[in-house]
């Protein structure tokens, strides 16, 4: 079997090009379907390191500190994103806990350590191991992370308590709001060009 | 139509996973992986069509008891209630949040009623192998890609709430039947949507 690194294929219609060499920032769509199909982040491997740390650190701070303090009858309750959705677990929907938690805690988690773990070597340009597993898997996790939706969930939901209740917001939701910006982006260059900026120590 | 050439006249397949240009394995039907990443290549996604139906009657029926049961209940000061969710928009348009209605509304009825709409008319064309609005039905595929997790919102919306508030006897809301469905809903029109190979729209004949 032969390999034509010298094309390149839209995923979404099946023409064909050949590979175009792009400057930073610049990308292509496909003639055919209109496609964005090919696009080089302005992050190098660096500054995406970096912004990867960052949100980690940020992440820690959303999910440790209350997002959400309420107060009713001199009564106090406060939650953290992880409670919210341990608290589906709760009643006749324990089921809903497992998506919940995968999408909001677990798969964005995932990913930021996985692409960390990549860039960590592919700075020195190498491949770090497991890398073919991880590349996929970072393709596979990205639709499924789901940080913006919690972001605009808990928005409402203050909204929705702020009708009976004295609502006010915590740490936490300052730190979903910077984590949804840094995710989009650390989440929206595509990984796939890690492949040509790296060399495998063995022969694949 | 452009004659740009399509990768399966010519004999390659593009990795889903990596991109990489691979020959494609000619006439015998083994699966092929990937000579960089080692992802299993197809040509076309196998009973793509079939499975995305699949998934997208399974989604359709869940949607049903999603808006019949009650999403969550609530106990105020010793008189319950169930909402559903048509109640709880209703219940924000009443009280003169139009906005935070228009978004709820958005991701609860409007998005999933219109993925249903875009992935069955996906499905339909791409089965009769027609040309008709190829360039717009791709855009449509790349809409449904990009806004259809947002219907997880109001999943998210009552894990909040429920979480907050929990005072004994004086306040206690719950999750109830309604977000499983609903939830379960979201997950299989966002599978049907993947399993979906959009290359489909574009094979069959030329205009």
């Amino acid at each position: 079997m032969k390999a034509f690194p010298t094309l390149i294929v839209c995923e979404h219609c099946d023409a064909v090009y050949r590979r175009p060499t792009l400057a930073p920032g610049e990308g292509v769509r496909c003639e055919i379907c209109a496609a964005p199909f090919l696009r080089l982040s302005r992050l190098d491997v660096d500054h995406w390191l970096a912004l990867t740390m960052t949100s980690a650190v940020i992440y820690v701070i959303a999910n440790v500190c209350p997002i959400i303090r309420v107060s009713f009858n001199g009564l106090h309750n406060e939650t953290t994103l992880w409670r919210s959705v341990a608290a589906l677990a709760h009643g006749p929907v324990t089921l809903m806990a497992v998506p919940a938690t995968l999408t909001v805690i677990v798969v964005p988690l995932l990913h930021m350590l996985l692409l960390g773990w990549v860039l960590l070597y592919a700075r020195r340009g190498r491949r770090a191991p497991g890398f073919r597993i991880v590349m996929k898997l970072l393709v596979t996790l990205r639709p499924w992370s789901m940080i913006e939706v919690a972001l605009i969930g808990i928005l409402v939901s203050i909204i929705k308590l702020a009708g009976f209740l004295h609502v006010v917001p915590g740490v936490g939701l300052w730190a979903m709001g910077v984590l949804t910006v840094l995710f989009t982006l650390i989440a929206s260059p595509d990984t796939r060009h890690l492949w040509s900026l790296t060399e495998s120590d063995v022969a694949v | 139509m452009s004659m740009r050439p399509r990768a399966h006249e010519l004999g390659v397949i593009g990795c889903h996973a990596c991109g990489l240009v691979c020959e494609a394995p000619g006439t015998t039907t083994h699966a092929t992986q990937c000579l960089l990443c080692g992802a299993v290549l197809h040509a076309r996604r196998p009973n793509s069509l079939s499975l995305a139906w699949a998934l997208l009657w399974a989604a359709m029926i869940f949607y049903i008891p999603a808006n019949l049961l009650p999403v969550m209940h609530t106990d105020m000061l010793g008189s319950s209630s169930g909402s559903t969710i048509a109640a709880g928009i209703v219940e924000f348009w009443k009280s003169g949040s139009y906005g935070i209605a228009l978004v709820i509304f958005t991701a609860s009825v409007a998005v999933p009623c219109a993925k249903f709409l875009i992935i069955g008319l996906l499905l339909v064309t791409a089965q009769r192998r027609t040309p008709w609005a190829r360039r717009e039905r791709a855009l449509l595929y790349r809409l449904v890609e990009q806004i259809g997790y947002w219907s997880m919102l109001d999943v998210l919306v009552v894990a909040i709430v429920a979480g907050l508030v929990k005072f004994k006897s004086l306040a206690d809301i719950e999750p109830r039947l309604g977000i499983l469905f609903f939830g379960g809903m979201v997950i299989l029109t966002m599978l049907s949507a993947m399993q979906f190979d959009p290359r489909l729209t574009w094979d069959g004949n030329e205009t």
